[in-house]
């Protein structure tokens, strides 16, 4: 067990490397370098010549003028040591400043959304599995459909005309204005978790359509084993039958699909918040991608995806726990 | 005894008959070439089957979206900013008329505000006829004309309204139709031909060149889809032409959807590739090329295509929401996600939902494309029964 974990944790930062190269290699794509980008954003306006002079100090004083590998390596060794992403040249401080508290409040968007995601998808998709053809598999098809063709930030579009018209008030944020600056406490927290279930529900929408299918799918498979047959021939009341058997493999697919979960929340996650102005990592990253701060963008695109991988991790592990079958053949 | 006689051999001849039926059913059924088979399961799937006629449909009405529109995309109504639809009627209080009809619409100052607001007069009824000549226009570059396929020619009609800035949703609808399902058939193509050289390469030769593929499909996966296009957007560089902008998106929507893709032709080709015919042509001396090419590829064509019309949804969705947010296509291009840029804040939904309209274009292209995908995947399945 401890090899299989040590392997696939090495596995994890060889990932790790190579999407941070990557994601090197995004934030050195848009034109003019850093420096440029800089001094225009410093002195247009202020009436200030910058001469190509000027820019060359910037440039040396940023230690850009090193070839691309070594500012690679310079910025994953701020990373790992410091903790330090760089500098956020739009807001004229460091990224770690800007990212601040933002990045607890995208974990806290993402586990939200997740929840709602298991709790709507395994009970209901069980369901629907033990009740094939019935009008409740069917209308969850349908669901199923709409769920992949409704993007997440029309339908959160549609829950802010809905709320500003009907409820006559809005559902952006995710905080109350009397909370917006204050320290946390028990009450910030409630209210914190009030504007989390708008976000998790839209962010929840196509990944509990794509759960559900699975769940529904496995769950069939599963019902029609000899296991299962064989308890209920022993008299074993029906909804322990299927606890016991079908239910318990039908999760597992589930378990092992979390990052998939989490990525694609994080893929639809920046335009959401966007629509709902939610202060986290997604919508700073738009803005930072539209001011070409790509410190700021490299960061967070870092930050997102080491989450995924984080949880792949993690997903691998309890998989193996929850399956002993794997085991045997990864390790 | 003779009776039963004669009714036996009736009954033998008429079961003759529904042999010789059947047998001929039979033929057909079993001298079907492979598309044949896959055309005729797919018929029977009555909701992929309308979901394909409706994308046709969209693709017609973009494809000729000027002549469909009233007007040019880009002509400003400064009398009519903001307006809500004008809707067709027959009749009224004033009466009934065979020729549909619009009101006429005046402007007035908002004393308070000094908003222009359009008010309706229904007074005043502006017919609509069809087949009028407009504004000059060119379809496919090719054809040229003037003639709309309906119109007024005193006032303006609006199907869907006009946006902020006066010019008619209808039309730009349909035009944002043709560019976002361009869109996303080129950059389905290009993502398909690098799956197919990718995954090519990866299935046939196996091996440590499997191996680094693997690796790397699996690091480009593992980064969040949209924030990796945004990515790539973000660098366009801000002087380029909206047509340069529009070959870097398709190119970029390629670039990051062909994993899924090679993935699967990766995994068809080494099942295949131990097949004794493949082992055969390698014996006579066949190009790797002409192998994949001629041997292997028609084998799981049909995966393809299914693969290739279930990735069409996430291709537009995906085009849709950069230029929502303006990393993907800018104005004066005209597409879904630069027209829901309009409706992005609560006030101007609050003031102007028609701006929605195109959403609802989006909702039903992806859901149309869904089914059509879902029909396609069980009548390419050759181990669905058919006609059964």
């Amino acid at each position: 067990m401890i090899r299989f974990i040590v392997q696939r944790f090495l596995g994890m930062l060889v990932t790790m490397f190579f999407v941070s190269v990557m994601v090197f290699i995004i934030m050195e794509l848009p034109p003019g370098d850093y420096a440029e980008r800089y001094a225009f954003r410093k002195f247009s306006g202020t009436g200030v010549t910058v001469t190509e002079a000027d820019v060359n100090n910037i440039r040396v004083k940023l230690g850009l003028d090193r070839p691309a590998y070594e500012r690679y390596f310079s910025w994953i060794w701020g990373i790992v040591t410091k903790g330090d992403f760089g500098p956020a040249f739009a807001f004229e401080t460091s990224v770690n400043n800007v990212i601040g508290q933002r990045l607890w409040l995208t974990l806290a968007i993402l586990f939200s959304t997740l929840i709602v995601t298991y709790l709507v998808s395994i009970p209901i998709g069980i369901y629907a599995a033990v009740h094939r053809h019935s009008v409740a598999d069917y209308s969850l098809t349908v669901l199923s459909y709409l769920g992949l063709a409704l993007p997440n930030f029309l339908l959160a579009l549609i829950l802010l005309y809905i709320s500003v018209t009907v409820l006559d008030s809005s559902v952006g944020g995710l905080f109350s204005q009397e909370f917006e600056g204050a320290p946390w406490s028990w009450a910030k927290f409630v209210d914190l978790l009030k504007h989390l279930i708008v976000p998790a529900v839209v962010l929840a929408w196509s990944a509990t359509a794509f759960q559900l299918q699975t769940v529904r799918a496995t769950m069939l498979d599963e019902l029609n084993k000899l296991s299962v047959t064989a308890a209920r021939a022993r008299g074993i009341p029906e909804w322990k039958v299927l606890l016991k058997y079908p239910a318990r493999l039908a999760i597992n697919p589930v378990v092992s699909t979390v990052s998939f979960d989490a990525n694609r929340i994080f893929s639809e996650l920046p335009i959401v918040a966007l629509v709902l102005g939610l202060p986290e990592l997604g919508e700073l990253l738009i803005k930072s991608y539209i001011d070409l701060d790509m410190f700021v963008a490299g960061a967070i695109l870092l930050m997102l995806t080491f989450m995924i991988v984080f949880m792949n991790f993690l997903s691998d592990i309890a998989l193996a726990f929850l399956d002993p079958r794997i085991k045997l053949e990864g390790g | 005894m003779s009776t039963n006689e004669l009714s036996q051999r009736e009954l033998t001849q008429q079961d003759r008959a529904v042999q010789e039926r059947e047998s001929q059913e039979a033929l057909r059924y079993y001298s079907a070439t492979q598309w044949q088979l896959v055309w005729w399961r797919f018929r029977r799937h009555k909701l992929a089957m309308a979901g394909g006629l409706f994308l046709a449909l969209l693709a017609f009405l973009g494809i000729f979206a000027e002549f469909f529109g009233p007007y040019s995309g880009v002509t400003r109504n400064t009398d009519y900013l903001l307006g809500p639809p004008q809707i067709p009627r027959f009749w009224d209080e004033n009466g009934f008329s065979l020729r549909p009809f619009v009101y006429g619409v005046t402007t007035e100052r908002d004393p308070v505000t000094l908003r222009r607001i359009p008010t309706i007069d229904r007074e005043v009824r502006h017919p609509i006829r069809f087949f009028v000549r407009g504004e000059p226009y060119t379809v496919l570059k090719v054809i040229e004309s003037d003639i709309h396929l309906f119109g007024v020619e005193e006032g303006t009609v609006h199907l869907f309204g006009t946006d902020p800035l006066g010019r008619d949703l209808f039309t730009r609808t349909l035009i944002a139709t043709r560019t976002s399902l361009s869109i996303g058939v080129l950059g389905v193509l290009i993502a398909f031909v690098l799956a197919l050289i990718i995954g090519g390469v990866a299935g046939y030769f196996g091996g440590w060149i499997d191996y680094g593929i693997q690796r790397l499909t699996e690091i480009v996966r593992v980064i969040p889809v949209i924030p990796l296009y945004m990515g790539l957007a973000a660098a366009f560089p801000r002087e380029w032409s909206t047509q340069q902008i529009y070959f870097a998106m398709t190119l970029i929507l390629g670039l990051v959807g062909w994993p899924t893709l090679a993935r699967r032709i990766r995994g068809q080709l080494l099942t295949l590739r131990t097949e004794d015919y493949v082992v055969a042509a390698q014996i006579a001396g066949a190009s790797a090329a002409r192998i994949i090419g001629r041997h292997l590829l028609p084998a799981f064509a049909s995966y393809i295509i299914v693969d290739l019309v279930i990735s069409f949804p996430y291709l537009i969705l995906s085009e849709t929401a950069l230029s929502f947010v303006q990393l993907g296509l800018r104005p004066p291009d005209i597409s879904w996600g630069i027209l829901l840029q309009d409706a992005q804040n609560i006030r101007a939904i609050e003031q102007a939902p028609w701006l929605f309209i195109p959403a609802a274009f989006v909702v039903t292209a992806v859901l149309s494309f869904t089914i059509l995908g879902d029909g396609v995947r069980d009548a390419a399945d050759p181990y669905t029964v058919s006609g059964s």
